[in-house]
C-alpha cells in the first residue's frame, strides 16, 4: 500500500464491538440466533463469576438464571457501557439475589471469623497442596464476594458497598482480611 | 511491623488512602523490611486474582436456555459453524439482493398479513430502544467507512464499474432500510421489522466492509 493512504479496514477490537452491537440490537430485537452468539462470547466469564462467588455445583444452574434474565433485559440495555459491563453486572445482581434466598431458606448468616481463622492457619497436607482459586473459594462468605468483586472483577469500594448493602470502610476491610490469607496460597 | 500500618497496607496498595496517611506510611515502609515484605505480598496476591483464567462450564447450557426463552425452535450454532468464503461478484449480487428482497419484505410486513409469532406491544411512536441504542455509533461508523470509501474513489484506487455496482448496491440498501424504518415508525412493536431493520443496518456495514476488503487488495 502506498504510504499516506488511508486504509478502510478496522482494528479487529473495533469490528467485534460493532458485530456484538449488532447482536445486541438483533437480540433485543427477539433475534434467538444473535442472543445465542452473545451466549458464547460471554459464557466463560458468567459461569466463572457463578462458580466462584457461589458453589461450583450451583453454577450451571446459575449461569443459565443470569442468560435468561439478560434476555428478558435486554430492551432495557442503552448502550451507555459495553454489553459485557451491562451483563456482569446483572449477573452479579442475580447471584446476590440466589445467595438472599439461600440465605433465608436456611435461616442463618455465614460464620465469618472463624472460616477466616480456618482459611489463615496451615493448609497444605502431605502431597495436597491448595491452588489459589481453591483458597479463594475457602474464604468467608463477606471477605469472598468482596475478593471477588474488588480484585478479579475490577468493581470499587463504592460500587461492592451498594450491591453487598455495607459500608465502604466494611469492604476495605474485608478486602485486607481476603488479602492476607490468601498470600500463603501464591504460586 | 506495627499492625496500624498493616490494616493500612491494602489502601496504600489500591492508592486510596488520603495524601497525609500515604507519605506517613511510604514513611514507614523505609524502614520496615516485614511491612514492605507483606506489601511484596499482597501486590502478588492482587496480580494472581487479575490473572485468573475464565472458563466455561462442562456442558453446553444453550439448550436450557433456548428452551427457557421460548426459542425452542432454535438450533444451536455450534455444530453448524463453519467458514464460508464468497467471491467479489457474489457478494455484490448477495448485496443487492438481500436488499431488494427486503424491501420487499418491508412491504409485505406493513401492507401483507403479519407473520406468525411473538409480537411486542404496540407503544409509542419513539424508535426502538435498540436502535436509539446503537445509532450513533452505527452511523459513525458508516460514515467513517464511507469516507474512505469516497477517498479510495477519487485516488483511482477502485476502477469504476467497481464503484458503480458498489454504489448502487448501498443505494438499495438504503431504500431498503428507510421502508423498514418507516414501516417500523407505524408498527413500533412488529417483532419482524424490528429484525428485519436491524438485519438490513448490519448487511449494509458488511458491505462496505467488504469494500474496504476489496480496496486494501487493490
Amino acid at each position: 500500500m502506498a504510504p499516506g493512504v488511508a486504509t478502510l479496514r478496522k482494528d479487529p477490537a473495533s469490528a467485534a464491538a460493532e458485530s456484538e452491537a449488532a447482536d445486541v440490537a438483533l437480540a433485543a430485537s427477539g433475534d434467538a440466533r444473535a442472543f445465542e452468539r452473545l451466549y458464547r462470547t460471554h459464557l466463560a466469564r458468567v459461569h466463572s463469576l457463578c462458580r466462584r462467588m457461589m458453589d461450583a455445583d450451583q453454577a450451571d444452574d446459575l449461569t443459565q438464571d443470569v442468560f435468561v434474565r439478560a434476555w428478558q433485559k435486554l430492551g432495557t440495555f442503552r448502550g451507555e457501557a459495553a454489553f459485557g459491563t451491562w451483563l456482569h453486572r446483572l449477573a452479579v445482581n442475580v447471584i446476590l439475589g440466589r445467595r438472599k434466598a439461600l440465605a433465608v431458606e436456611r435461616g442463618r448468616q455465614s460464620s465469618e471469623p472463624e472460616a477466616l481463622d480456618d482459611l489463615t492457619g496451615p493448609v497444605e497436607t502431605p502431597g495436597m497442596t491448595m491452588d489459589f482459586e481453591q483458597a479463594i473459594g475457602r474464604l468467608p462468605d463477606g471477605a469472598k464476594q468482596v475478593f471477588l468483586l474488588h480484585d478479579v472483577a475490577g468493581y470499587r469500594h463504592e460500587e461492592i458497598a451498594t450491591m453487598l448493602g455495607i459500608v465502604v470502610g466494611t469492604s476495605k476491610s474485608q478486602l485486607h482480611h481476603a488479602r492476607m490469607a490468601l498470600r500463603r496460597h501464591l504460586d | 511491623m506495627s499492625d496500624n500500618w498493616t490494616t493500612r497496607l491494602s489502601e496504600y496498595l489500591d492508592e486510596t488512602l488520603p495524601p497525609a496517611e500515604r507519605h506517613a506510611l511510604a514513611a514507614h515502609l523505609s524502614g520496615c523490611a516485614e511491612c514492605t515484605a507483606t506489601l511484596a505480598e499482597l501486590r502478588r496476591v492482587v496480580a494472581q486474582a487479575q490473572a485468573l483464567e475464565d472458563r466455561p462450564p462442562r456442558a453446553d447450557l444453550w439448550p436450557v436456555i433456548a428452551k427457557r426463552i421460548g426459542a425452542g425452535q432454535v438450533v444451536s450454532l455450534e455444530p453448524r459453524r463453519r467458514r464460508l468464503s464468497f467471491t467479489v461478484p457474489q457478494l455484490l449480487a448477495a448485496g443487492i439482493a438481500l436488499a431488494v428482497f427486503s424491501a420487499g419484505g418491508a412491504w409485505l410486513a406493513l401492507h401483507g398479513r403479519r407473520p406468525a409469532g411473538p409480537v411486542f406491544v404496540a407503544g409509542t411512536a419513539a424508535p426502538p430502544v435498540w436502535l436509539s441504542a446503537m445509532q450513533p455509533n452505527y452511523d459513525r461508523t458508516v460514515a467513517e467507512l464511507r469516507g474512505a470509501l469516497d477517498e479510495s474513489r477519487r485516488s483511482g484506487r477502485l476502477d469504476s464499474t467497481t464503484v458503480r455496482v458498489l454504489e448502487r448496491s448501498l443505494a438499495t440498501i438504503d431504500t431498503a432500510i428507510a421502508q423498514a424504518s418507516r414501516a417500523l415508525a407505524l408498527d413500533p412493536g412488529n417483532l419482524y421489522l424490528n429484525q428485519h431493520l436491524a438485519e438490513t443496518m448490519r448487511r449494509k456495514l458488511d458491505l462496505l466492509r467488504q469494500a474496504s476488503g476489496i480496496t486494501q487488495r487493490t
